[in-house]
C-alpha cells in the first residue's frame, strides 16, 4: 500500500477552486515531485496535507489513516514533516533551539517533572539535544549550532529548516520549493542531501519545485497540476513530452500565433 | 542596517549603557559572588532593620512571586493578560474561606487554592485562547472585573467588607505572626518561584512557548499543540498567582475586594513590562522598581503615579524590550 494516498482532493475558496479532484499516490521510499505553473495550487495541496487548510472534499490517507480534519501538530506526530516556501524559522532563537523544536512531539515532559527536574526530564532534555545535534550534523551545519538563526546566510537557514523537519522523525518529508534562492552549487548539494535523506533515514520525499532541471534529475515520478487539476504524471521524460504539460507552461501553439 | 537607523530618529541615550554595566558579570566569580552577597544580605536583613522596611521587603518578595507567574502568561506565552489580580484573588479567597469559615489549616488550603485557580484558568482560557492580542486583553480585563464584582456581592466571600479572622499558619509548632516570619516565608516563596520559572524557561515546555511566540504556524508544523501549550501557560501562571494569594491572605488575616482591583493587575503587568518580559532577572528588577519607587518617592506623595507614568513612557520609547538586557547568543552547553 502506498504511504500517502490522495483521492479526489478538492479545496475551494468561495468560488475559486484551488485544488480540483486531485488524486495521487506516493509509494514508500520514493522521491516524488509536484510541479505546475505559478498559482497552480501546489502549496495548497501541501497545506491540506499538513492540516493548515481544510479540504472541501476528498480523502487523504497517510499510512492508511485519514488526515482530514486533523490538526497540524497531530499530522506531524503521525510522521509527516514539512518545510515552508518562505523560510519560517524561529528567528531570534539559536540554530540548536530551532532544531530542538522538532523533538517536541516525540517527548512529553510536563510541568511537575520540569519543576522538580526529575531524572527522566533531564535525560529527556539530553536526548532532545542529542537528536537535534545529530540532525544538524546530518545536514552539515553542526558547527553553527549556537548562532542565532536569522544571522545565518540564506542557504544555511534552509538547512536549519531541513534539520528541524528531520528532528520530528518523519516518514514523509514535504519540501516546498527547497531550491528557491539557492545557487547552482548549493542545488547540486541539495540533490545529494535529498538522496542521503531518502537512503540513510528511509524518509519518503515529496517536493514542490520550480527548477525543472532539479526536478527532472531527482524524481522518479512527477505529477503536474494546473489550475488545481492533475494534467500529467509519469517519469521526467514522459512529462516533458506530454503536450498538455507543454501547453500549461508555454501556452497553446495557436494562441502564440495569434498573439 | 540603514533602515533601522532611520526608523528610530531619536538618538537613544541609553544605548548600550546597561549592557556595558553587565559586562562585569561576564566573569562568573563576580556573578556568583554578587548572588551570594545578596542572599546573605537578605537573610540577615530582618535583624538589622525596622518593621516598616521588613514590611516593604515582604511586599517586594510577594511581587516577585506574582509577577513571575504573570510573566509565564505574558512573557513566555505572549498572551496579554489584564486581569491577573483575579487569579490572585481566587487564591486568597479560597484560603480565606476555607480558613476563616471552616477552620482548615493554612497549609491544607494551598492545594485547594491551586485547584480553584486552575479551574478559573481553564474557564477563562479555554474559550478565549483562540483570540489574539487585543481581544484576549479585553476578555481578561472583563474577567478580572467580573471576579472582583462577584466576590463583592457573594455572601460566602463576605461581600464588600471581606473576610476576617483568617488563621495564621503554623510552621513546626511556631505560629507565624511576626513580620519577620512572613519576610522569610515570602523570601523562600520568591526563591522557589525563581527556580521553577528558570526550569520552565529552559525546558521543552518553555521552548514551546517561545516557538509559538516566534511563529505560531511553524510551531504547529513542528508538532506543537499551540492551544494546549497556551492553556498550560495560563494554568501555571494562574497557579503561581493563587499560591501568592493564599500566602497574602495568611499574612493579612483579613482580605477585602479592594485588594484585587484593576490597578493591581496593572501594577503587576507594569513590573513585568518594565523589567523585561520573559526575562526572570528582568521581572525581579521590575518588581523592585514597582515596589520601591513609591516608597522612596513617598515624599512627593500624590505625584508618584505621575513619576511612574513618565518612567514607563521613557522606557517604552527608548528600551521597549525592558530594562534588563537581551540574553546574548545563548550557550546551551551545561
Amino acid at each position: 500500500m502506498a504511504l500517502l494516498q490522495i483521492k479526489d482532493l478538492t479545496l475551494r475558496f468561495g468560488g475559486l477552486c484551488a485544488v480540483n479532484a486531485l488524486s495521487l499516490e506516493i509509494e514508500e521510499g520514493s522521491i516524488r515531485s509536484l510541479i505546475g505553473p505559478n498559482g497552480a495550487g501546489k502549496t495548497c495541496v501541501f497545506n491540506c496535507l499538513t492540516g493548515f487548510y481544510k479540504p472541501s472534499d476528498g480523502e487523504m490517507l497517510f499510512q492508511g489513516e485519514s488526515l482530514v480534519n486533523k490538526k497540524p501538530h497531530i499530522i506531524t506526530y503521525m510522521g509527516m514533516a514539512r518545510t515552508f516556501q518562505n523560510l519560517r524559522l524561529f528567528k531570534s532563537m539559536s540554530v540548536l533551539e530551532n532544531v530542538m523544536s522538532g523533538m517536541h512531539c516525540r517527548t512529553n515532559a510536563a510541568f511537575f517533572t520540569t519543576a522538580f527536574r526529575t531524572k527522566g526530564q533531564r535525560e529527556e532534555e539530553k536526548h532532545i539535544r542529542e537528536v537535534a545535534e545529530e540532525c544538524l550534523d546530518f545536514v552539515g551545519i553542526l558547527n553553527k549550532k549556537h548562532f542565532i538563526a536569522s544571522n545565518l546566510p540564506y542557504g544555511d537557514q534552509r538547512k536549519v529548516e531541513w534539520a528541524r523537519a528531520l528532528a520530528t522523525q518523519p516518514k514523509l518529508l514535504l519540501l516546498d520549493e527547497p531550491a528557491a534562492g539557492l545557487n547552482k552549487d548549493e542545488k547540486s548539494r541539495l540533490i545529494d542531501l535529498m538522496h542521503k535523506i531518502r537512503d540513510k533515514r528511509e524518509v519518503t520525499i515529496f517536493l514542490i519545485e520550480h527548477d525543472m532541471g532539479l526536478v527532472m534529475k531527482i524524481s522518479e515520478k512527477i505529477f503536474v497540476i494546473d489550475y488545481g487539476v492533475k494534467i500529467a504524471e509519469g517519469t521526467a521524460q514522459e512529462v516533458r513530452d506530454n503536450p498538455k504539460v507543454v501547453e500549461a507552461y508555454l501556452g497553446k501553439e495557436e494562441e502564440e500565433e495569434t498573439a | 542596517m540603514a533602515e533601522t537607523k532611520n526608523k528610530h530618529k531619536i538618538k537613544n541615550p541609553f544605548e548600550g549603557i546597561i549592557e556595558k554595566l553587565f559586562m562585569i558579570f561576564e566573569n562568573k566569580i563576580y556573578l556568583y559572588g554578587f548572588f551570594a552577597a545578596l542572599v546573605v544580605f537578605l537573610v540577615i536583613f530582618p535583624n538589622t532593620s525596622s518593621r516598616f522596611t521588613q514590611e516593604i521587603m515582604t511586599n517586594l518578595f510577594f511581587y516577585v512571586v506574582v509577577c513571575l507567574g504573570l510573566n509565564i502568561i505574558v512573557g513566555y506565552a505572549g498572551l496579554l493578560h489584564l486581569g491577573y489580580a483575579a487569579f490572585f484573588a481566587v487564591g486568597a479567597y479560597t484560603t480565606g474561606i476555607l480558613s476563616s469559615r471552616m477552620g482548615m489549616d493554612f497549609w491544607l488550603t494551598i492545594p485547594f487554592s491551586i485547584v480553584a485557580a486552575v479551574i478559573a484558568g481553564l474557564a477563562i482560557g479555554f474559550p478565549t485562547l483562540r483570540l489574539r492580542g487585543d481581544y484576549l486583553a479585553i476578555v481578561t480585563l472583563g474577567f478580572g472585573e467580573i471576579t472582583r464584582l462577584t466576590i463583592r456581592n457573594l455572601d460566602v466571600t463576605g461581600g464588600a467588607i471581606g473576610l476576617i479572622g483568617i488563621q495564621r499558619p503554623e510552621f513546626f509548632g511556631i505560629t507565624l505572626n511576626q513580620i519577620s516570619h512572613f519576610y522569610y516565608m515570602f523570601f523562600i516563596l520568591a526563591i522557589l518561584a525563581i527556580i521553577v520559572s528558570y526550569r520552565l524557561e529552559n525546558s521543552r515546555m518553555g521552548r514551546a512557548w517561545e516557538y509559538i511566540r516566534e511563529d505560531e504556524d511553524a510551531a504547529a508544523a513542528m508538532g506543537i499543540n499551540v492551544t494546549t501549550s497556551r492553556l498550560y501557560a495560563f494554568i501555571i501562571g494562574s497557579a503561581f498567582g493563587a499560591v501568592a494569594g493564599s500566602f497574602f491572605a495568611a499574612k493579612m488575616t483579613a482580605i477585602s475586594p479592594d485588594s484585587f482591583m484593576f490597578i493591581h493587575s496593572v501594577m503587576f503587568l507594569m513590573a513585568v513590562v518594565l523589567g523585561g518580559m520573559g526575562k526572570i532577572p528582568g521581572v525581579v528588577l521590575g518588581s523592585v522598581l514597582v515596589v520601591l519607587i513609591p516608597e522612596v518617592a513617598r515624599g512627593i506623595g500624590p505625584y508618584r503615579l505621575l513619576i511612574f507614568g513618565f518612567l514607563l513612557l521613557i522606557i517604552m520609547l527608548y528600551r521597549p524590550q525592558g530594562i534588563w538586557p537581551e540574553k546574548p547568543t545563548i550557550s546551551t552547553d551545561e
